[in-house]
């Protein structure tokens, strides 16, 4: 699927840089800096998918968090529907939380287990929106519909219902405020392998009927592949390459986002993959490598990549961080 | 075919609860020969750990009990052997690597006297010679400077060099048979990759018979050479790797092959297997598929199906493929 006509982007990131101060050694005398989200642009569409992926430790939480305002950004910016999220005044803030809503991993521990589910999705109603008792019930059982629960389900307590239900339940709430972007943080993962398919239809079903942006973070490289309209490959807080989703995911230029499709052992049979596994492990982010943060494992590093920081560029159709391509 | 080192037949395995009796593992056979590796593949809840679980019996005690069945480990029947005998088997012929490294390694003892253990144990080895060889065993899973290492603790050492420790211990012995339990579950992608590798590397060379199990389809079309789908309990479809995922027979493993994102084959609409798994304290009568299955038939609904063979060495047990 291609990205829809470059309009006015719904987000926009640029520059954005998160950095946390950790104390190091013994006595925590010395000081340190995990640099976890580096200087990262990227852009959301209205309606259209963006999926994260990379190693755990590579900055896509904290990016997420960053986008949910749960994080404030060392530097950088974030801008939402043309305006520096930053800048926003208590109104402007509070319709930005409002349009952007999140679901988490695990539905197990994301919806409180003493509240009844109509109780739980109409939450967010009662926190944003002065609309009466009767208005309320209506949007619930709406929003039950959507994600094809059964009306009496709002009656009933979470450990009444199975994970790919909760699932349903969390997103019900995180789309109760009719929000513009969903961010999705490993969706599925916690879910059967034979009750993921069912959710995944279901927001992209979603995506389709109310046209909500989602930003996609999965391990599940295939998923995200099926999701996404995009997606941006990031490795040690940095995103390593970027650009339209069968590009990245059928064809990627960038050796680390190479390296993770052949690790992702697609179920194939008959096509002769190149067996490419990486050595080594992903450096700690407090002491990450100078010039390209990938080089240490790189089969393909020359002299170059050890000083010199490539920077994201044109490249067969996507943009890509590596000096191979210049 | 070779001697099997594991054969299983008809293995039952039931827990006794509040809620009745969970019929965890339920008339399950398969044998495995060396240097062979069975994937064990179902959904969580489908009994592939309890499986495997009960080949060394540890089952949760005492609400589980091994009803009925027979497990011969090269031709020995351990269901009637005694807890004195299966502590001689457990690690040294039967060894087993689980998911999280962090919850099997102990974090107070350094990596050196948790690897050390194992070796004195089977091997009788004191002092330096034990030194050596826990060392040798740390560097033949590649890990760096194993000297050096062996006086670290787990929490200093990253997830891939703690599972690999593990692994490490596991082919101490080294073992006939080695029990993986969704040993790169807790791991990234690129170190997965060299986990695998590495898994692969000892078995070649101790001629391991292997039982992974996962619920990752991608490993097992990477590494295994037979596979067992698991699904409430039983064993539905099994047969070699090749045939199962090109001409899945049992409308489960075709339902769940189908339901799967795939790079390169974009789909508007995966398709989705309706329902959910069967509670295991109230399974429906017959087939425990049937209810979800699209293909169900009035038969499907009373009386359990078999293992049918459908082709050398694949066998499904669904009864579509009753000829009469």
């Amino acid at each position: 699927m291609s990205a829809p006509a470059a309009t006015a982007p719904l987000l926009e990131a640029a520059g954005l840089t998160k950095h946390f101060a950790v104390r190091r050694g013994l006595l925590g005398w010395g000081t340190g800096t995990v640099r976890a989200v580096d200087n990262v642009a990227f852009r959301i569409e209205p309606g259209t998918t963006l999926g994260l992926v990379g190693e755990s430790g590579c900055g896509k939480t904290t990016t997420s968090k960053l986008v949910l305002g749960l994080e404030r950004p060392t530097a950088g910016a974030i801008r939402f529907e043309g305006a520096e999220v930053a800048g926003l005044d208590r109104a402007g803030l509070r319709h930005y939380r409002k349009s952007v809503q999140a679901v988490f991993q695990d539905p197990y521990a994301s919806l409180d287990p003493r509240m009844r589910v109509g109780t739980i999705i109409a939450e967010p109603l009662v926190i944003n929106e002065r609309a009466g008792a009767a208005a309320r019930r209506r949007r619930v059982l709406e929003l039950l519909e959507l994600v094809g629960l059964p009306e009496r389900s709002a009656e009933l307590f979470p450990h009444e219902f199975s994970g790919g239900q909760r699932q349903r339940i969390a997103i019900a709430r995180a789309l109760a405020l009719a929000p513009r972007l969903v961010v999705l943080d490993e969706p599925v993962s916690a879910l059967d392998v034979s009750i993921r398919a069912q959710i995944l239809n279901l927001l992209r079903d979603l995506q389709r009927r109310l046209g909500v942006a989602y930003l996609f973070i999965a391990h599940d490289l295939a998923a995200v592949a099926h999701m996404s309209h995009t997606i941006a490959v990031m490795y040690l807080g940095q995103i390593v390459e970027w650009g339209d989703a069968d590009a990245v995911a059928l064809a990627p230029k960038h050796p680390y986002t190479q390296a993770l499709f052949a690790a992702a052992l697609p179920i194939d049979m008959d096509g002769v993959r190149e067996e490419f596994a990486l050595s080594g492990e992903v450096p700690s982010p407090l002491d990450p490598p100078g010039g390209c943060r990938f080089h240490p494992r790189c089969p393909h590093a020359m002299p170059r990549c050890a000083t010199e920081e490539p920077a994201l560029r044109q490249a067969e159709g996507r943009l890509v961080a590596c000096h191979l391509y210049d | 075919m070779a001697v099997p080192v594991i054969d299983v037949q008809d293995l039952r395995t039931h827990l006794v609860t509040r809620w009745g009796t969970v019929k965890a593992v339920d008339g399950v056979s398969f044998s495995v020969a060396e240097g062979e590796t069975l994937g064990l593949v179902g959904e969580s809840g489908s009994g592939k750990s309890m499986t495997c679980l009960s080949l060394i019996r540890l089952t949760p005690r005492p609400a589980s009990r091994i009803v009925s069945g027979s497990i011969r480990l090269d031709g020995d029947e351990l269901t009637t052997k005694s807890e004195a005998e299966m502590q001689k088997i457990r690690g040294r012929k039967i060894a087993m690597i689980l998911q999280d490294p962090m919850s099997s390694l102990n974090p107070v003892y350094s990596i050196g006297m948790q690897v050390r253990e194992p070796v004195s144990m089977y091997h009788g080895l004191r002092g330096k010679s034990l030194t050596a060889r826990a060392a040798a065993l740390l560097s033949a899973v590649r890990i760096p400077a194993p000297e050096t290492r062996l006086r670290a603790f787990p929490f200093q050492m990253s997830g891939g060099m703690r599972q690999r420790v593990v692994g490490a211990m596991a082919i101490a012995a080294p073992p006939r048979l080695l029990i993986a339990d969704e040993p790169t579950t807790s791991l990234d992608l690129t170190i997965q990759a060299q986990y695998l590798g590495l898994l692969e590397e000892l078995q070649h060379r101790h001629r391991l018979a292997m039982i992974f199990i996962t619920h990752n389809l991608g490993i097992v079309s990477k590494i295994c050479d037979r596979v067992a789908v698991m699904y409430a309990g039983r064993i539905v479809e099994t047969g070699p790797v090749r045939q199962i995922f090109k001409a899945p027979a049992h409308p489960y493993t075709r339902a769940l092959l189908e339901s799967i994102p795939r790079l390169g084959a974009r789909r508007e609409h995966l398709t989705a297997i309706d329902g959910q798994p069967p509670d295991l304290a109230r399974l429906p009568s017959g087939c425990s598929f049937a209810p979800r299955c699209p293909q169900v038939m009035d038969r499907c609904r009373v009386e359990a199906p078999p293992a049918f063979p459908v082709a050398p060495g694949q066998t499904s047990a669904c009864w579509l493929h009753a000829t009469a």
